[in-house]
């Protein structure tokens, strides 16, 4: 252990000693992982003491698991105790001070996706302050919430205001040390999100919508956590259509949606976070655990997701289906470029009967990309008459990138009706030159049938995000033909 | 309008156009027929900038311009226009996405602005007429489980929205039933104008009753072996192409 480190263990456990909660001056915490490191975390956040039992049991069953190597992926090993596990955001002295200090690539691409200027500069991490007024929007947006009693906030205001209701569903549809990366999570999760939408309620407004720039401080071990009770509808998005600057090279973020009886979850996600240069130098490892549970019959949880960027994906948003009628679906469009690697899918659970599930996957492969889908469809013994429909399509764009499936099925109740179609093609010179013959340029071809490739997916996504995921997957594949 | 001249096409070592010479004038309607596997659908491939036909020798002008140095696209956007042989089924996108792309596409390149969404659905509704096509077409997935005929007829449907100088029909009679043979016919008719040429690959002289072409031409042996009016095409149908391919005094008189 650093000296750094060891003064800082000595700090943390005297000031624990003394009561602890106020006034803890450092602002980044050097790189480590230890239960101190955990107290600290949480006392800076003044965490009921449930949390806290909660994340050091997380991090005691962490330090007995393995890295999964199961995936289809490949990378260095990760250094745990080279993380630094609590920075304060960056002070304006830090940040870069205007978007000549931006790397001219990521501002083209603002341009292309039509972000406004004030927007560029905090996606870049300028230092902006009232021009931008995300602040009065919030607040607007949240009282209207209130008045409806829907509760949208960061996870650790949930927890000082609502501390019974998190307490009763933090964990439960992931538990602590449910997989390697979840358990670190759990010990050491930052930020994040917390929605609580009511009875009959239907939430009037897609959640986030309002702000591209919401994800823009989202951490490194962001955790959300989403109830819908009994017959309410949300519809929530997750992330940002823009490439954002981030230093963080490993994410593993958990979500966990809740859906009582009657109760609907839409989840949207764009992830375009950075894939890394050309050469594969760089990049984020975006190691997620997403999982919803249908708690109550006719319950239905919906996961839409378009994942660009990362130099590494590693997720597989699923669905139990616990209630009866209950449904899952997953709409997936994975893409990747250059060297990038994706290795994900889902899993459908069927545990009540008359359960249904929907996944619709689309890999897109260019440059040297590798992608897989993995998907385990599982139907429990009790789970008379459930039926899963899936359909996993890849598309080839050159020889140097890879495609590949991998379903699983695990029946236990012979009334079960399964489904399963898989097509791989390449992106045809035929239908390429058909386009350019009629005018089209070469890279308006090649977006206009990859984008034809995912209808079924954009399809799912709220009018706006499907607008700016059509142009983040023509961005994505420049360069990608010719 | 179009000028081919001594133009050899070699694919992996096979010589399929050997030399052909071909001159098509404005507003002129020229008919090339030929047995299966003589080189029309590679002449109407290489026209259009299609890659994997290497033109080894001769040249191509197109009103004027080096046809061969332009990309596809720069063709089409000049005014080149291709229905093809077998059109292309593009899953997933809408048959009215692709046509707004290519017509702004070469309204762009014209320096003219984008049709807005009134302007460019009162141009289809009109070409659509012409064609007698239902509007569910525009819906559906470009060519996607369209019949053979259908898949026809949405090429001419095509060439009506984006108005070209120089139409390459590629058998497009082919598959057509009697009523619709007609309808597709009456539809290019009602774009013959002064400036706009059109070359029509056919087999049968049927399509020729239809669309009367001011030449016609036999293409054999890689290259234009008989050149004629229109009165060539009866002969064809009537003897085959034994006869003009077998007589060595045949000479081509374009
Ligand atoms: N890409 C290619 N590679 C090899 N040979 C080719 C290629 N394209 C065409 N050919 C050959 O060139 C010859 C001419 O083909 P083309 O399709 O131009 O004939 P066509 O006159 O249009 O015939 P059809 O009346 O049957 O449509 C044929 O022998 C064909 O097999
Ligand atoms: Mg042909």
């Amino acid at each position: 252990m650093n000296p750094a480190v060891t003064d800082l263990g000595e700090l943390v456990g005297r000031e624990y000693k003394e009561g602890f909660v106020t006034d803890i001056e450092a602002d980044t915490l050097p790189p480590g992982l230890d239960e101190d490191v955990i107290r600290f975390l949480s006392a800076k956040k003044d965490e009921p003491d449930f949390v806290l039992e909660w994340r050091l049991d997380a991090f005691r069953r962490w330090q007995n698991m393995k890295q999964p190597n199961w995936a289809q992926v490949r990378h260095a090993p990760i250094d745990f105790q080279a993380i630094s596990y609590y920075s304060a955001p960056k002070s304006d002295a830090d940040r870069p001070k205007s978007l000549d200090e931006i790397d001219p690539k990521l501002l083209e691409t603002y341009d292309k996706l039509g972000i406004p200027l004030e927007e560029q500069k905090a996606l870049a991490g300028i230092a902006v302050d009232a021009v931008f007024d995300s602040v009065s929007v919030a607040t607007t947006f949240k009282d209207k919430l209130a008045k409806i009693g829907v509760i949208f906030c960061p996870l650790s205001e949930a927890l000082a205001n609502h501390p019974d209701l998190v307490r009763q569903y933090l964990g439960s549809v992931v538990p602590a040390a449910d997989n390697f990366y979840a358990a670190l999570n759990s010990a050491v999760f930052t930020e994040g999100s917390f929605v609580y939408i009511p009875k009959g309620v239907r939430c009037p407004m897609e959640l986030s919508t309002y702000f591209r720039i919401n994800a823009l401080n989202t951490g490194q071990f962001e955790r959300t956590l989403i109830i819908a009770d009994e017959g309410s509808y949300v519809s929530y998005l997750e992330g940002c259509t823009a490439p954002m600057r981030d230093e963080n090279q490993l994410h593993a973020a958990v979500v966990e949606l809740v859906a009582l009886k009657d109760a609907q979850i839409k989840y949207s996600t764009v992830q375009n976070w950075y894939p890394g240069d050309e050469e594969g130098r760089g990049g984020i490892y975006n190691f997620v655990t997403k999982r919803g549970v249908c708690r109550g019959d006719n319950a239905k949880i919906s996961w839409t997701q378009v994942e660009t960027g990362s130099a590494i994906t590693w997720k597989y948003p699923s669905v139990l289906l616990e209630g009866d009628s209950s449904v899952g679906e997953f709409y997936s469009v994975a893409l990747t470029n250059h060297c990038q690697q994706a290795d994900t899918g889902t899993k459908m659970v069927h545990i009540g009967r008359n359960t249904s599930s929907t996944i619709i996957s689309k890999g897109i492969s260019a440059g040297r990309g590798q992608n897989a889908y993995r998907g385990l469809v599982k139907v429990l013994k009790g789970a008379e008459t459930a039926r899963n429909y899936s359909q996993c399509d890849s598309l080839l764009m050159g020889d140097r990138c890879g495609a590949h499936t991998f379903p699983y099925l695990e029946v236990k109740n012979p009334t079960a009706t399964i489904e399963h179609e898989a097509t791989t093609s390449k992106i045809g010179e035929d239908q390429l030159f058909y386009c350019r013959q009629r005018g089209l340029s070469e890279e308006d071809a090649v977006s206009l049938i990859v984008n034809g490739f995912c209808k079924e997916v954009f399809r799912e996504l709220p009018m706006e995000f499907a607008v700016e995921a059509q142009k983040l997957l023509s961005i994505s594949l420049e360069g990608a033909v010719g | 309008m179009l000028k081919i001249s001594k133009l050899t096409v070699t694919v992996d070592g096979k010589t399929i156009l050997n030399g052909l010479d071909l001159e098509v004038g404005p507003g002129e309607v020229h008919a090339i027929m030929g047995p299966n596997g003589s080189g029309k659908s590679t002449l109407a491939n290489v026209i259009a900038g299609r890659e994997g036909y290497p033109v080894t020798g001769g040249s191509v002008s197109f009103l004027g311009q080096d046809l061969l140095s332009l990309a596809p696209e720069k063709r089409a956007r000049e005014g080149v226009f291709l229905a093809f042989q077998y059109p292309v089924e593009i899953p997933g996108v809408a048959n009215v996405y692709l046509l707004k792309e290519a017509v702004n596409a070469t309204r762009q390149h014209r320096g003219e602005e984008k049709l807005d969404a009134m302007d460019f659905l009162k141009l289809v509704r009109e070409k659509l007429k012409l064609l007698q096509m239902k509007e569910e077409f525009l819906y559906r997935s470009v060519n996607e489980g369209f019949s053979g005929g259908e898949k026809k007829r949405n090429e001419i449907f095509q060439m009506a929205m984006l108005e070209p100088r120089l139409a390459v029909l590629d058998e497009t009679d082919s598959g057509l039933d009697i009523d619709a043979l007609k309808i597709v016919a009456d539809g290019v008719n009602a774009q013959r104008s002064p400036d706009r040429s059109v070359i029509l690959v056919t087999h049968y002289q049927r399509l020729l009753d239809y669309i009367v072409p001011d030449r016609v031409h036999v293409l054999a042996g890689g290259r234009i072996v008989r050149s004629g009016d229109k009165r060539l095409a009866l002969e064809l149908e009537a003897q085959g192409y034994g006869w003009v391919e077998s007589d060595p005094s045949t000479v081509s008189a374009a």
